[in-house]
């Protein structure tokens, strides 16, 4: 007896054969014709073809994924399913319930230096590897891990020198972009088998002459180039595009720091720069960008004025280590320091909304995705700490101690955009996954009798409502 | 290659017990246990796999089997099928 699949199987052979014959004949038409026919005929010895190993490694990444989740089945269960109950009792405050530790033999002397989640595959998220350490400095590595495998990573690509940051690409997920230790710039291209970048900058191309702290992928521009842009402590914020296979650089602002300008031989007027550590670029308005530096300032700054900024803040004692928009209010970004502060800034005030001091040097913040009132933070000496504006404005909701050993510092944290995960990058080279537990994501309540409105309006509202109380109001 | 990477590490993964290749007509080629044993299973993981992806089938010709796994009491057997071959897992997950 014929069983169903088997009809449905010889209706497909024929379709595809009668796609073929559609196209024009060509002799290549022909022979791949003939090497279906040979795989249609499931019967026949396939001993011709060698017994290539290769040809199951689709069946052995599943296999992989299946034995690791039998491994730690217990994390993959509580990722998913487990609410803890316990935060009823605990009076608003929450908790990170620890998950995976992902690390690797080659990168176990080197810090993690940048984290990042993949925009298309929300389980895939690269972690690229170097040193803080101006006297260390050895090779760099660029890793992408799934929380699917937390054993091994799938992605893994060496560099001689250490990555300080990355970028993937929003539209094109396998491009990421690289800044090196080194002040050279490169894009990794993940479909390509090769563990070298597909394109790099050199020294005759513009590279920095300091280590780039951050880069950030653009739109394309007005010829659907690739361009993104780099800031480093030499001062200089680099706009790269991709044309015709190199990569070609332009200088877009000069961070020259005000009345600073010296005397030099003959006088000449030097224009001391100031060290960019940091950026970000905002959501919706394309031009406008903000610049954190190494001596406290931030500036705010436009893509069409190469010579002068919008604004500046005085923003910290101490150099900023990280900038960022509010991923819903258009108008505030959040700022942290290793001089032991977050503020909140609304761009049009130059005095901060909020300030926090954490006791110890921020290596990172981040906010939401969300919620417009929640962020994270992280401090060097291993604290991880997650604030709720619109429960608590003055203290965090969750202190915890994310890292084992005490020496251990956290550089990096990174919320996945789906799921109520945070990614946690240290300087041992390990990169810990936490659950957020469930006081830490509270949406706003709903009312008897009133719709719940969803959507971005009612996150912006919410924040607005916070900043008007902080704020002076108009008529004083 | 990349793939005998994969395959030693599943190999030295925790709780796994054996690891097999079987190619499209039960011949095991590639084993980490003792002739009969793989033969043994080779034979009989065969003719259950083709038994369950014809089901599959049966119910939804467009559909097709991606992975089977039999829990039993002192351990898990996972089979990935490919186009030609089968890889066979048996893992303690560990209890």
């Amino acid at each position: 007896s014929v069983s169903q699949w088997e009809i449905y199987d010889a209706y497909m052979e024929e379709l595809q054969k009668m796609e073929k014959s559609k196209e024009k004949e060509k002799p290549k038409a022909q022979i791949a014709k003939k090497e279906e026919k040979k795989k249609g005929r499931k019967l026949t010895s396939l001993e011709s073809q060698s017994d290539d190993i290769t040809k199951i490694s689709k069946a052995a990444k599943i296999m992989e994924r299946m034995v690791n989740q039998n491994t730690f089945d217990d994390i993959a269960q509580d990722f998913k399913y487990f609410e803890d109950a316990s935060d009823e009792y605990r009076d608003q405050r929450g908790t990170l319930l620890p998950l995976w530790k992902f690390q690797y033999d080659k990168t176990k002397r080197l810090a993690v230096t940048a984290i990042s989640w993949n925009p298309k595959y929300k389980d895939l998220f690269a972690v690229g590897y170097g040193s803080y350490d101006f006297m260390k400095q050895s090779h760099g590595m660029l890793l992408l891990y799934t929380m699917k495998n937390p054993s091994f990573p799938e992605y893994v690509f060496s560099s001689e020198s250490g990555i300080m940051c990355l970028d993937i690409h929003n539209d094109h997920p396998y491009l990421v972009a690289v800044g090196f230790y080194d002040g050279n710039v490169a894009i990794y291209n993940l479909k390509k088998a090769t563990s070298q970048p597909s394109y790099k900058s050199s020294a005759k191309s513009g590279k920095h002459t300091d280590p780039v702290w951050q880069v950030k992928w653009q739109k394309d521009d007005m010829d659907n180039n690739l361009n993104f842009f780099s800031v480093s402590s030499d001062g200089r914020i680099v706009s790269w595009t991709l044309v015709k296979n190199e990569l070609v650089h332009t200088d877009v602002i000069k961070l020259s720091a005000e009345g600073t300008t010296m005397q030099g031989p003959e006088g000449l007027q030097l224009q001391t720069l100031g060290c960019g550590t940091s950026f970000d670029f905002h959501k919706k308005i394309d031009y406008l960008f903000l610049v954190g530096t190494e001596e406290g300032k931030i500036y705010k700054c436009s893509k069409c004025y190469s010579s002068q900024f919008l604004d500046v803040f005085e923003a910290h004692h101490m150099a900023v280590d990280s900038v960022s928009w509010n991923p819903y209010h258009l108008k505030v970004f959040i700022s942290c320091s290793s001089d032991w502060t977050v503020k909140i800034w609304d761009h049009t005030v130059k005095t901060p909304m909020f300030i926090y001091d954490l006791n110890s040097a921020v290596g990172d913040v981040a906010w939401s995705p969300y919620s417009s009132t929640v962020f994270a933070a992280v401090t060097t000496d291993g604290k991880a700490h997650v604030f709720d504006l619109s429960i608590n404005k003055y203290e965090a909701l969750c202190t915890q101690i994310v890292v084992a050993k005490k020496k251990n510092k956290i550089t990096h944290i990174q919320f996945n955009p789906v799921y109520p995960v945070v990614i946690i990058g240290d300087e041992r080279g390990h990169v810990t996954c936490l659950k957020l537990s469930p006081n830490l994501r509270k949406m706003p309540k709903e009312k008897k009798g009133q719709e719940v409105k969803k959507g971005p309006e009612v996150e912006i509202a919410k924040l607005d409502k916070l900043l008007n109380l902080v704020r002076e109001p108009d008529g004083k | 290659a990349e793939v005998e990477e994969t395959l030693k590490r599943i190999q030295a993964h925790k709780g796994v017990i054996a690891t097999m290749v079987i190619n499209a007509e039960g011949i095991p080629i590639r084993t980490t246990l003792d002739n009969s044993t793989t033969v043994q299973y080779a034979g009989l993981l065969h003719q259950l796999t083709t038994k369950a992806r014809s089901t599959v089938r049966d119910i939804d010709p467009q559909n097709d089997l991606t992975f089977l796994r039999i829990r039993s009491k002192k351990h898990e057997i996972m089979v990935a099928p490919d186009k030609e071959y089968l890889l066979i897992v048996i893992q303690n997950p560990c209890e």
